[in-house]
């Protein structure tokens, strides 16, 4: 099935208002592996009958990396920017693809003019599934599979949405584990704060390594995440532990889309 | 008569001191910068109600957090106590509560005996857990020296505080029993009793010399701690309570938007590239809007009134990713050289008449280097571990600001990516058109 993406542009030009605008996020528009979890989430959305456009070129950066390192200028010249296309077209409601964007557009524009319903991914495919919008068959591929799921930090601290990634999870009839450090105490992934960017500090340790070894504690064989970052640092992680034949990292959109037969 | 002088002018002394330090702490609060913390005062109470009075973030680490709460209720109960000994104290009466409270005094001190045997037990436990077992957060650098020894010094005197009250009581029920004069029959002494086998040998003059000796202990280092603790990290007694009650209410996730800037880029946005900047309103001499927090009083009054609440217990380091992969930055010694800093500044404008003198030290640099500022992941883990709301994470993420805004340090790769997201709307250098293309090969996939 051949999918296509109406630009809110297109859209607005057909007449037409989406239910929920897709904020795809930087990662999910440009690095390879992230856009596989864009990709995945439109298949749900499509699947699911949401009527849904994306910005396009019109998105922009939300401006999280620059105000955490320290640049509020370019964050709130950012924020202008997006805050006078998103009100220019109406957008109500907007699903995320990642925390950070989720973060920054539900607390920080309110202020400076943009107010909207948002949700994380994670959230809006949990209701999905909730109100039978979207059909998860039996979860074959994932049944009693070992899944624990890592809490991004701007999701779970950052906003307390601890609940709905995990049940989102249990349609998939899997074996879910959590890690020792899980939800409140969650560790991070390493790459928060404009660290994606940059290399880390010097020290004795790479975080995502440290964060590799609650996964193995699990015995998981699927890592869960819900932030592109996450994924990444996960991935590398996974890898430097030379675990990468037998540990998967996949967003929940993704394993979603696979059970949804998807993909 | 004598006794009850000696005991005002103590009294007085140790008040007098007290507010003193307080006034000075106030004023050095009081450096920082504006911010509103005043809106729904119904939430603020009912979390410091929880989270203060309630203890709900401490009993997260069961062990510590129990204890703790043995040694808070013995701190508020015991002053009950205390209130009869300052009373006793003026007018020279002895167990002045005892004719008016009958049955309901035995209860009281009894429950104030079992109180004071539990402070003690977790006082010990808790001098043996910071000096003896490998518990990676009371050996970190920054615990050292003054506060190693500001722990054990109050650990040691809440010891012989209890100890000297257990005294008093087990001397007094001596005295009880033996019907000497002054000493009536008032009290239950549940624990104090395995003491009494200590004294039970002294004369009657011994014996009143234990009771008496301990008593003046017991008020004489009750009234000297008070003067200590505005001095020592010991201060979140009081600090917690006003710490909490003035607690960041929105997510943790949510990080201000500076008003400062809102105004300058709402002046780039408004589409006269050639507006003048609105006049400084009347004072002429008014100082540009410095960004974010360069020294100490760049920080909010919040984030300083965090800083003289912190009692270093360091659960907010123990959670540090950066921290716990051996990188340079702990939230601790964020919170420790805070107050460090607003002291000095402080100091220093006693010894000069009140004024804000510049002695060429600031707080990032002299305090706190850039390797610890660029090592926080804004995780918020230090944050959601304190058990009193503190956010070191604030003040990390100001003085980014500081680093970025007023003196464009950044590491390489923070300059590219702003570069990147200023020319092309993201952090990497890619184009904006290339935006739609994950739904062109969505279309052609599958």
């Amino acid at each position: 099935m051949a999918l296509t993406v109406p630009t809110l542009a297109e859209m607005t030009a057909r007449g037409e208002a989406p239910e929920v605008l897709f904020w795809v996020g930087c990662a999910g528009s440009f690095d390879d592996r992230a856009k596989r979890i864009t990709k995945a989430i439109a298949r749900i959305l499509t699947a699911a009958e949401v009527p849904f456009a994306v910005l396009g070129a019109e998105e922009s950066c939300t401006g999280d990396p620059a105000k955490r390192a320290g640049n509020e200028f370019l964050f709130q010249m950012q924020a202008a920017q997006n805050i006078a296309v998103l009100n220019g077209y109406g957008v109500q409601r907007i699903v995320t693809g990642c925390p950070h964007c989720f973060n920054t557009l539900k607390n920080e524009y309110p202020e400076l003019g943009g107010e909207y319903e948002v949700m994380h991914h994670t959230q809006f495919i949990q209701q999905l599934i909730r109100d039978g919008r979207l059909k998860v068959a039996d979860g074959q591929p994932f049944k009693g599979k070992r899944i624990t799921f890592h809490d991004p930090c701007y999701l779970g601290r950052g906003n307390g949405e601890y609940e709905a990634p995990r049940a989102a999870l249990q349609a998939l009839d899997a074996d879910l584990v959590e890690m020792r450090r899980c939800k409140k105490n969650g560790l991070c992934c390493g790459a928060g704060g404009a660290q994606m960017f940059k290399d880390a500090e010097k020290g004795n340790r790479e975080v995502n390594h440290e964060r590799t070894d609650d996964v193995l504690e699990t015995g998981a064989k699927v890592v869960a995440t819900g932030c592109p970052f996450c994924n990444t640092m996960m991935t590398d992680g996974i890898k430097n532990a030379e675990k990468e034949g037998e540990i998967e990292v996949k967003d929940i959109a993704e394993l979603i889309a696979e059970a949804a037969d998807l993909l | 008569m004598i006794g009850q002088l000696v005991f005002l002018a103590m009294l007085g002394t140790a008040v007098f001191f007290f507010a003193r330090r307080i006034r000075q702490i106030n004023r050095n609060i009081k450096l920082g910068q504006d911010v509103d913390r005043s809106d729904r005062p119904g939430d603020r109470w009912a979390t410091m109600a929880r989270v203060a009075m309630g203890q709900s973030k401490m009993v997260v680490r069961p062990v510590a957090g129990l204890m703790h709460i043995v040694i808070y209720a013995g701190f508020i109960l015991i002053n009950i106590e205390v209130l009869e000994i300052l009373i006793d104290g003026l007018f020279g009466t002895h167990r002045v509560f005892a004719p008016y409270l009958g049955g309901l005094y035995d209860i009281l001190i009894g429950s104030f005996e079992w109180l004071a045997l539990g402070v003690l037990v977790a006082c010990v436990v808790f001098l043996v857990r910071r000096n003896i077992l490998p518990i990676a957060r009371f050996r970190s650098p920054e615990m050292t020296g003054w506060p190693k020894n500001d722990a054990n010094i109050i650990l040691v005197v809440e010891v012989l505080l209890m100890f000297a009250f257990l005294s008093m009581n087990a001397a007094d029920g001596i005295a009880q029993a033996r019907g000497l004069d002054h000493y009536i029959a008032a009290g239950s002494f549940p624990v104090s009793q395995w003491l009494v086998p200590l004294y039970a040998g002294l004369s009657d003059a011994g014996v009143i010399a234990i009771e008496r000796g301990a008593w003046w202990f017991h008020i004489a280092g009750i009234l000297a701690f008070l003067v200590y603790v505005p001095y020592s990290k010991h201060f979140h007694i009081f600090m917690a309570f006003p710490n909490t009650w003035y607690s960041d209410l929105t997510p943790a996730g949510r990080l201000d938007n500076m008003a400062a800037v809102k105004k300058e880029v709402d002046l780039m946005m408004s589409g006269d590239p050639f507006a003048a900047p609105a006049e400084p309103a009347g004072d002429v001499a008014a100082e540009p809007p410095k960004f974010g927090a360069k020294d100490a009083d760049d920080l909010t009054w919040k984030q300083l009134m965090e800083a003289y609440s912190c009692t270093e217990c360091g659960r907010c380091t123990s959670v540090c990713p950066a921290n716990a992969t051996g990188k340079l930055l702990s939230p601790r010694k964020v919170m420790m050289d805070t107050r460090d800093r607003i002291e000095e500044i402080g100091r220093a404008m006693d010894a000069a008449g009140g004024q804000r003198t510049q002695d060429g030290k600031t707080l990032l640099g002299d305090y706190i280097t850039e390797e610890e500022l660029w090592a926080c992941t804004s995780c918020q883990a230090c944050v959601e571990a304190c058990p009193i709301n503190i956010s070191p994470m604030g003040i990390i993420l100001d003085m980014r600001r500081s680093l970025i805004m007023e003196d464009s340090k950044a590491p390489e790769a923070i300059t590219s990516m702003f570069n990147n997201v200023e020319n092309n709307g993201a952090p990497w250098a890619f184009p904006a058109t290339d935006r739609g293309k994950w739904v062109d090969e969505l279309s052609t996939e599958s």
